[in-house]
């Protein structure tokens, strides 16, 4: 199923929390949803999920509107919300067999569907413990498992990865990425790497603005304009060196980042720059020990793209 | 339709259970209505009668307090802890999830009632049981709670304050309880009738005599479709209140 999200506003008060957005996430696409805290991130997955509704625009979900059908397609919809809410009082079991049953899957296949997921999510020792009683770890893993306990077609996760520690990040990615594969995936988070660790595209948003859309790399090229090349060249005058390398013919520009250790940033227009600095050295008998193509931080790009 | 119900019906019923909520109220109305019933002031004994109408007048009471405390927290708990999100986004309409709770909290009361079920017996070998008239006055109770369980579930869906909640509920029950009667009592004329007729001792005292009739029940009826469209309203507004 893939999502088709048009011209979406969501105001509270006069403040518009979503701006005239518009998305198409196809099926088995795992996309990445970026913005600082407020841009409007949980809000567009509040629409989404039909929990509130778009004061414009319209959501198609597998090409029907979600406010003509929303009761149809909430089964095809698992998500996990922001701060994980949960019911403290119930054991992980008879919460689970709660969802199973709730999302429509019929009894006599609850029990096996609800095994299922407690071995997917590694909470079998917890299961009989109530969910109050559990870390923010263990938590995140019941949100998880009654996200996709019907096994829905899309996945709506709002910051899965919160709370957990580095192996459970790498468990749970792994998870999303495996699930990625037939479903369609809306995740949203701070952590940058996780991104490229897990989505296909990235969707960032601003001020309820949409402000990129790509994948990591197109959005480097959009942001460097052109390849930087880090090299360092020992046995020469750091002058001389500087000054040769100027003298390429597909170098725009050179830069200093430490004159001690005869360190350089080449911005240049083609790859083809690496085999004439490797040509330079060998004629001038200077010894090349690093050459290695420099990419931005998809950090940078972020602050780039929403700070201002 | 029925089944989504039902899910949520059960665990509604399951965490009164849990948290003790249930076995709280059951044995606080016990004692309360017990208390008065057998022991003190104007009880069965001082009626001389083989009737559970001094039953009846107390429960109307008890049940009075009792049902905003089991109302106030069903939605305003959900939406301040954020289930609320967890749960309406699932494959549920906002129209279930208010009637699964409104059907928990109605079944609670009538397990309470059921455990009453004892008085009716022993008066019954004490004396001459008039059963038609006591099967009324139970009904008439059920009716009330229904009517009451409807305006403490609207009273929790406008707010995610429990104790608010609670207060809404007892507010606006008190105006069906003894306000409305009251007013009426100052008025003449057909404005005072219809005024009277809101009140809700009216309409239980008749139904305790044992006589239903279909003004009641549209009554009582009246005030639980509107409690519950009310609550359904202000579900469906999501945080509209409450930022």
């Amino acid at each position: 199923m893939d999502i088709v999200i048009e011209n979406l506003t969501k105001k509270y008060g006069n403040q518009k929390a979503v701006d005239n957005i518009s998305l198409k996430v196809a099926t088995g696409e795992i996309l990445g949803f970026l913005g600082p805290n407020g841009a409007g991130k949980t809000t567009t997955m509040k629409i989404i999920t039909n929990f509130i509704a778009a004061d414009e625009g319209k959501v198609y979900i597998g090409g029907k509107s979600l406010t003509e059908n929303p009761y149809e397609i909430k089964k095809h919809i698992g998500y996990l919300s922001e701060n994980n809410p949960l019911y403290q009082d119930m054991p992980v079991i008879d919460f689970l067999n709660f969802c199973a049953s709730i999302q429509g899957i019929e009894n006599s296949h609850i029990p096996g569907r609800v095994a299922e997921m407690i071995k997917t999510t590694g909470l079998n020792r917890e299961k009989h413990k109530k969910i109050g009683e559990l870390s923010k770890g263990y938590q995140q893993r019941v949100g998880l498992a009654q996200a996709i306990i019907h096994n829905p077609e899309i996945l709506i996760l709002d910051e899965p990865t919160s709370g957990l520690d580095p192996n459970q990040i790498a468990e749970i990615r792994k998870l999303i990425r495996e699930l990625g594969r037939e479903k369609t995936v809306i995740l949203s988070t701070h952590i940058l790497p996780e991104v490229e660790a897990t989505c296909d595209r990235i969707f960032i948003i601003n001020k309820g603005k949409i402000v990129a859309d790509g994948t990591a790399e197109t959005l480097r090229k959009q942001a460097q304009g052109s390849d930087i090349i880090r090299v360092k060249i020992e046995d020469g005058e750091p002058d001389q060196i500087f000054k040769s390398l100027q003298s390429l013919k597909s170098v725009l520009m050179v830069e200093f980042t430490d004159r001690k250790l005869n360190r350089f940033n080449i911005h240049c227009s083609t790859v083809e720059v690496k085999r004439e600095i490797f040509r330079l050295c060998v004629n001038k008998n200077w010894v090349l020990t690093e050459l290695t193509p420099f990419e931005t931080k998809l950090e940078d790009i972020f602050r780039d793209l929403t700070m201002n | 339709m029925m089944k989504i119900i039902w899910i949520i019906t059960k665990r509604e019923l399951n965490s009164f259970f849990d948290s003790l909520i249930a076995f709280i109220m059951i044995i606080l109305f016990l004692g309360f209505s017990g208390f008065f019933t057998w022991i003190s002031g104007s009880d069965i004994f001082m009626v001389g009668q083989a009737s559970l109408r001094s039953f009846f007048s107390i429960a109307y009471w008890t049940l009075f307090f009792f049902i905003p405390a089991l109302t106030m927290r069903l939605i305003a708990e959900e939406k301040k802890s954020g289930t609320i999100e967890m749960l309406l986004t699932k494959a549920v309409t906002d129209r279930q999830v208010i009637l699964g709770k409104y059907i928990a909290t109605l079944l609670l009361i009538i397990i309470a009632l059921c455990f009453t079920l004892p008085y009716v017996i022993t008066i019954s070998r004490i004396g001459n049981l008039d059963f038609g008239e006591t099967i009324c006055g139970y009904l008439a109770l059920i009716l009330m709670s229904a009517a009451y369980t409807s305006i403490g579930l609207f009273s929790s869906s406008i707010t995610n304050n429990q104790i608010v909640a609670f207060l809404m509920a007892l507010f606006i029950g008190l105006f069906f309880h003894i306000i409305f009667e009251v007013i009426a009592g100052g008025m003449k004329g057909i404005l005072g009738q219809a005024v009277n007729s809101l009140a809700v001792s009216v309409h239980f005292e008749s139904l305790t005599r044992g006589v239903v009739d279909s003004k009641d029940l549209i009554y009582f009826g009246s005030i639980i479709f509107m409690g519950l469209f009310l609550a359904e309203v202000s579900l469906s507004k999501r945080n509209a209140f409450n930022e």
